[in-house]
């Protein structure tokens, strides 16, 4: 293809190494002007990667950029910025204790004199850009007090208000409900109609669907193809983002729901503020069977499992085992109560990056007489023990027990962790966003196992932001929103709309 | 070629070794600079080093305190605390050795564990202090620990100066009873079998001229028991895990804040046991006014990081700067340079230290270029 | 009465002065993202270098400038080694602080024929009545930089809250990733702000040799530097903050100067605890968990986010 004003971008032949590792190797992109272009590929595609050089965070070491038909070098985020290329992260780059104004103006202050700065008349350009897009925000308030949907508004306002003609989101609407989801598109629209062009990077399917006109598939940092996405099915998008067919629906049985193993009774918690975050929530869990809590990000998913894993003060209510409270008293007790827990955030929670595999695999039961005596650590029956697991769950590389952990991939680390919380052998499996940052591989062990545990008579409970997970997993569905759970669904009842109004906080009418 | 290179890069000890030597080159530099010529100056610290037995000796004597004050560093750093407290606890320390050594007198086997353990007591109650404050209210232990030396040292002068401590006409205390001395052969030393031992053997002789004790060798056992500790029992395991990662220790049921406190009795004991053994091992044994601190704690920051928070490393940063602070003397005394050159050096040194960060960095570079030259 | 009030505050002045300029240093600093624990040590230099360049010109104001401008260059070893390097902040400060002294003392010997001490300076820094007046006046007769200390502070307080470098230091300092997207210099604003912090401290270490006293000492500075460092957290990372919290300092230590030529028996050395309880008392009632800046002492590095 010629090098054409048509087009607001073209990437030609791109290609970056880190190190030895060449995360693009000849990629290329042609964005035409005033369209929705989306950018498919896996975790680690490097779709994100191709953008970062775009917005001059990275630099190429091989190929060319051109922008409305003319070559142009952008070497960092500032030439970007001044020609007219805005970009939305998927983790925000907002300053959580400034307010809204002030995270817009960053960098291209309004002054008045020497560098005074004039935040009325900086205000007033703020309002003055939400009213003509619609993009309702208060530009007073500050960032860390406001929901993730208005802080994508205000990463979006920084790119209009830094005059960008061509805007890149990545991964969008991974935070948002459903209905936000319909709103962010309402405001790609009216931004098209007003000349701008949109590039969105995403592994959502659907939402390409829905949103864009263009598509550009990217695999293991290879360019694939790019279509017309009204042209292709979501099948076909599938398959050309993970080179082999897949299934978008995971194998399970019916369940054979036991006794309640699991019970929360009208639990009441604050978050760090003292706001009331958990407002009489209650769930009950039976063994055999998949609870899924779907839910929009910051309802109390966090708070919940915190105040069961004894990191937080109930402040009312119970949370009950077999019938034994727990509820305020260490998180110690929480495991001796037989509740083995993945977290979300492995690097954080569940794991010690620093220590070696084997160290990990022990992390729960270090104290127990299998793996020492008198205080004395037996490194033997560790290393065994890690052996063993490593086996059983197939973590890579083989012989990893003494490296340390923070080596291994992503995948990797959750089979890990997953191992030994099911070595612990407990009445109730929590497993909180257990795929997040995982490839297709790892996502379908992680969900298989899960589904072998319930099978096993478990009581799961899975908490997951992405509704499709919830969805392919859960028997029964309990839809957080505000705090509370307001409703629980057999599987069979629930779809993707009333689910998607409930998580939006609105009721069912029979 | 690169391979080796870049294998030798990643080794923790070459970065300390390149930090030391540029840390004389840096100090040669301003030598010459100031007018003094820089091998001579090395020579000095030499022969001012290892010259004599008595010299040896004294560089062990004068490495040990900061030894173990190192040590108690850089467990409290393994933690992910910053212990620049060592130096109260140190001082603290040898206040309760040196009360309980004025104030009891037992046979040796008594009284000498007895001094001992006070000094530690007082030193793992003050670092516990800081470590309540840090776990119970979120206080950052640089700040109370920095308030806490102070505290120490005007106490220190506070007792000095008190009766029944105060010895008339001098700036300080008694000294503690005999029964708790730990110095080597001390009764031996000045009897007549003696005399004629040392004649007979001049090296040894020489040694037994200074306070030789038994400080060095305990300092040895520590590093390398406080090895075994965090590696092979259960807490040391639990400690390294809240070091590493607050969040996914307290996640795995490990309680926090009770292992920042245990941690910082441990690091202060560790720091009132280095001032115990001063205490009982040399001259004067006593405490006295001061004027200013005498730097055992901060020394030891300086050695921690040289060892690179290890342990066993400790001991050979302790001894290297036993030998450069005993040794700078004869810099001044032989080549007329101020001694304080030494304090430049081992500035240096621990900012490159700091600086070798780089060198894995550099290594992957090497590796890099290694692989697109192929 | 009234005597003793006057006396008490123009001592609290004069001896929080250089807390106050160390204290500013540090929140500079620190408000940008680098841990600045060597504040003592360029204090010890530019004591120092203040009194030997005011003995040698006999003009405490280049000995202020002479300072400021060497604390300047000492600090930009430890910028290059926790912003070029991303070095151990903690150990690079701490090597300052050994480095410092050393440095202070190994050139005084040379300056000042093999002394640890420099020779008295002739002309300190000038009180703002001058030397004439008496009674109270004279008790509240402050010198010209205690003065500018304030000034300092409020100065501070305007460029960090009030223009649009203050903005973009304090982006970086909370979240350097999200300012590096927004075209701001990341390193370039962290050096300023470090070497910056080094001119203050500097300027603190000279307002001691040439105005609390009149030479340069061993004992000089003595661990104010670490008292501006506990002041900058007491005073959350805040100019005004830790310019009051300099105040309080100041106050105990005149307490202690004040009470102890008075009539009540206390032992000097029990007295002169009375600073470090205190402070230690406040953060236990007051501060408790202050927050630091977010990205305080993590090296920035590109693209790991």
């Amino acid at each position: 293809m010629e090098n054409n004003s048509a087009y607001a971008v073209q990437m030609k032949d791109i290609t970056i190494r880190f190190g030895s590792y060449c995360a693009l190797n000849k990629v290329r992109l042609d964005v035409k002007k005033g369209s929705v272009h989306a950018i498919l590929g896996e975790n680690g595609a490097g779709k994100t990667t191709l953008m970062n050089i775009l917005y001059g965070l990275y630099q190429k070491d091989s190929g060319e950029i051109s922008l409305y038909g003319k070559t142009e070098e952008i070497r960092n985020p500032s030439m970007a910025i001044a020609k007219g290329i805005g970009m939305v992260h998927q983790h925000f780059m907002l300053v959580e204790n400034f307010t809204v104004t002030q995270n817009i103006i960053l960098g291209m202050e309004t002054v008045k004199g020497a560098g005074i700065l004039d935040m009325r008349s900086a205000r007033q350009e703020v309002e003055d850009i939400v009213k003509r897009y619609g993009l309702q925000v208060d530009p007073d308030a500050l960032i860390s007090d406001i929901s993730v949907g208005m802080q994508q508004r205000v990463e979006i306002l920084k790119a209009l208000y830094r005059g960008a003609e061509i805007l890149i989101l990545d991964e969008p609407t991974a935070v948002l409900t459903p209905q936000e989801i319909d709103e962010l598109i309402g405001i790609m629209k009216k931004l098209i109609s007003d000349g701008k062009t949109i590039i969105i990077i995403t592994h959502k399917l659907k939402e390409i669907k829905k949103s864009a006109d263009y598509c550009t598939i990217i695999r293991r940092g290879e360019y694939v193809d790019t279509v017309a996405v009204k042209d292709v099915s979501q099948e076909e998008l599938a398959s050309m983002m993970v080179g082999r067919k897949v299934r978008l629906e995971v194998e399970k049985g019916p369940a054979k729901r036991g006794e309640v193993i699991f019970e929360v009774s009208d639990l009441d918690a604050m978050d760090e503020r003292g706001v009331k975050v958990l407002k009489r929530l209650s769930i009950r869990v039976r063994g055999g069977e998949i609870f899924g809590i779907a839910g929009v990000d910051g309802n109390g998913q966090k708070e919940l499992v915190e105040v069961i894993t004894n990191l937080r003060k109930a402040e009312s209510g119970t949370v009950k085992i077999h019938g034994r409270e727990i509820q305020n008293t260490t998180t110690r007790n929480t495991m001796d109560s037989g509740i083995s827990t993945i977290h979300e955030d492995r690097q954080k929670r569940g794991i010690i990056p620093d220590f070696t595999v084997a160290d990990n695999v022990v992390l729960d039961t270090f104290r127990s007489g299998r793996f020492s005596s008198k205080g004395i650590l037996n490194k033997k029956a560790i290393g065994e023990a890690a052996e063993n697991l490593l086996k059983e769950y197939d973590v890579r590389p083989n012989g990893c027990k003494d490296l340390l952990i923070r080596g291994l991939s992503g995948g990797n680390q959750q089979k890990v962790i997953i191992g030994r919380e099911i070595a612990n052998d407990p009445d109730l499996l929590i497993a909180v966003q257990p795929t997040r940052g995982l490839d297709v591989g790892a996502i379908e062990y992680v969900h298989k196992t899960l589904i072998r545990e319930r099978d096993k008579g478990k009581a799961i409970l899975l908490i997951s932001l992405e509704l499709d997970e919830v969805l392919a997993l859960a028997d029964t569905i309990g839809v957080i929103y505000d705090g509370a759970v307001n409703a629980v669904l057999d599987r069979k009842e629930a779809n993707e709309e009333n689910i998607g109004l409930l998580m939006a906080g609105g009721t069912l009418h029979e | 070629m690169n391979r080796t290179m870049e294998k030798l890069l990643k080794k923790p000890i070459t970065a300390t070794i390149v930090s030391i030597i540029l840390g004389f080159i840096v100090a040669a530099l301003i030598l010459t600079a100031a007018g003094y010529n820089p091998l001579e100056a090395f020579g000095a610290l030499l022969r001012g080093t290892m010259g004599r037995p008595k010299y040896v000796a004294n560089v062990l004597i004068k490495g040990t305190p900061i030894i173990i004050t190192g040590l108690s560093i850089a467990f409290a750093y393994k933690m992910g605390l910053f212990n620049i407290g060592a130096e109260g606890q140190y001082i603290v320390g040898s206040i309760a050795a040196t009360i309980v050594g004025i104030l009891c007198d037992f046979p040796p086997a008594i009284q000498i564990p007895l001094i001992i353990i006070a000094g530690m007591a007082a030193g793992a109650l003050y670092g516990g202090i800081a470590g309540y404050l840090k776990a119970r209210f979120g206080i950052n232990e640089v700040i109370t620990t920095i308030m806490l030396n102070w505290i120490a040292l005007y106490l220190c002068n506070f007792i000095s100066q008190i009766a029944p401590f105060y010895k008339t006409g001098t700036t300080g205390t008694y000294a503690i009873n005999e029964s708790g001395f730990t110095v080597l052969f001390s009764k031996w030393k000045t009897s007549e079998a003696a005399a004629d031992f040392i004649a007979g053997h001049p090296l040894i002789g020489d040694m037994m001229r200074t306070d030789f004790n038994i400080g060095i060798f305990v300092a040895v056992l520590l590093a390398v028991g406080i090895t075994f500790f965090l590696n092979y029992t259960a807490k040391g395991y639990e400690l390294r895990a809240v070091g590493f990662n607050k969040e996914g220790a307290e996640f795995a049921g490990i309680s926090v804040k009770k292992n920042i406190i245990h941690t910082m009795l441990i690091a202060g004991a560790l720091a009132g046991l280095a001032a115990a053994l001063n205490i009982t091992g040399i001259n004067p044994h006593n405490i006295s006014h001061l004027a200013m601190f005498e730097q055992n704690g901060m020394n030891g920051i300086a050695v921690a990081f040289i060892a690179g928070g290890s342990p066993i490393g400790c001991i050979f940063s302790g001894l290297l700067f036993g030998g450069l602070l005993y040794g700078g003397q004869s810099i001044q005394y032989e080549v007329g340079a101020p001694s304080e050159i030494i304090n430049i050096m081992i500035g240096t040194i621990v900012f490159f230290v700091a600086l070798t960060k780089i060198l894995p960095t550099l290594a992957e570079y090497l590796a890099k270029r290694g692989e697109t030259n192929a | 009465m009234l005597n003793t009030l006057s006396l008490l505050i123009g001592i609290t002045l004069m001896y929080s002065t250089p807390f106050v300029f160390g204290a500013l240093g540090g929140v500079i600093s620190e408000r940008s993202g680098v841990m600045n624990i060597g504040i003592e040590g360029m204090m010890t230099v530019g004591a120092f270098i203040g009194a030997m360049t005011g003995y040698y010109t006999e003009s405490p104001l280049y000995g202020v400038i002479s300072a400021a401008l060497v604390g300047g260059l000492i600090a930009a070893l430890h910028a290059m080694a926790a912003i070029t390097f991303k070095a151990d902040q903690t150990i690079s400060g701490c090597a300052v602080n050994l480095l410092g002294p050393g440095l202070a003392l190994f050139f005084c010997r040379l300056a000042f024929d093999g002394a640890t001490m420099s020779m008295p300076v002739e002309n300190k820094i000038p009180k703002i009545f001058g030397n004439k007046v008496t009674g109270l006046l004279a008790n509240l007769n402050v010198s010209v930089i205690t003065i500018v200390a304030l000034a300092a502070a409020v100065g501070m307080w305007f460029l960090l809250y009030r223009t649009k470098w203050g903005l973009r230091i304090c982006a970086v300092g909370e979240q350097p990733a999200a300012a590096d997207t927004l075209g701001i210099n990341v390193y370039k604003t962290r050096y300023i702000c470090v070497i910056v912090s080094g001119m203050l401290a500097g300027i603190a270490g000279a307002s001691i040799t040439l105005d609390v006293m009149a030479q340069f000492t061993p004992t000089a500075v003595a661990g104010q530097g670490f008292i501006a460092l506990a002041a900058v957290i007491f005073g959350k990372w805040k100019p005004m903050g830790a310019y009051f919290a300099c105040l309080i300092f100041g106050f105990a230590q005149a307490l202690t100067v004040v009470l102890g030529g008075g009539s009540v028996a206390i032992p000097s050395a029990l007295l002169a605890m009375l600073p470090y309880v205190l402070t230690i008392v406040i953060l236990i009632l007051f501060v408790g968990k202050s927050v630091a800046p977010k990205a305080d002492g993590i090296a920035y590095e590109k693209g790991k986010r």
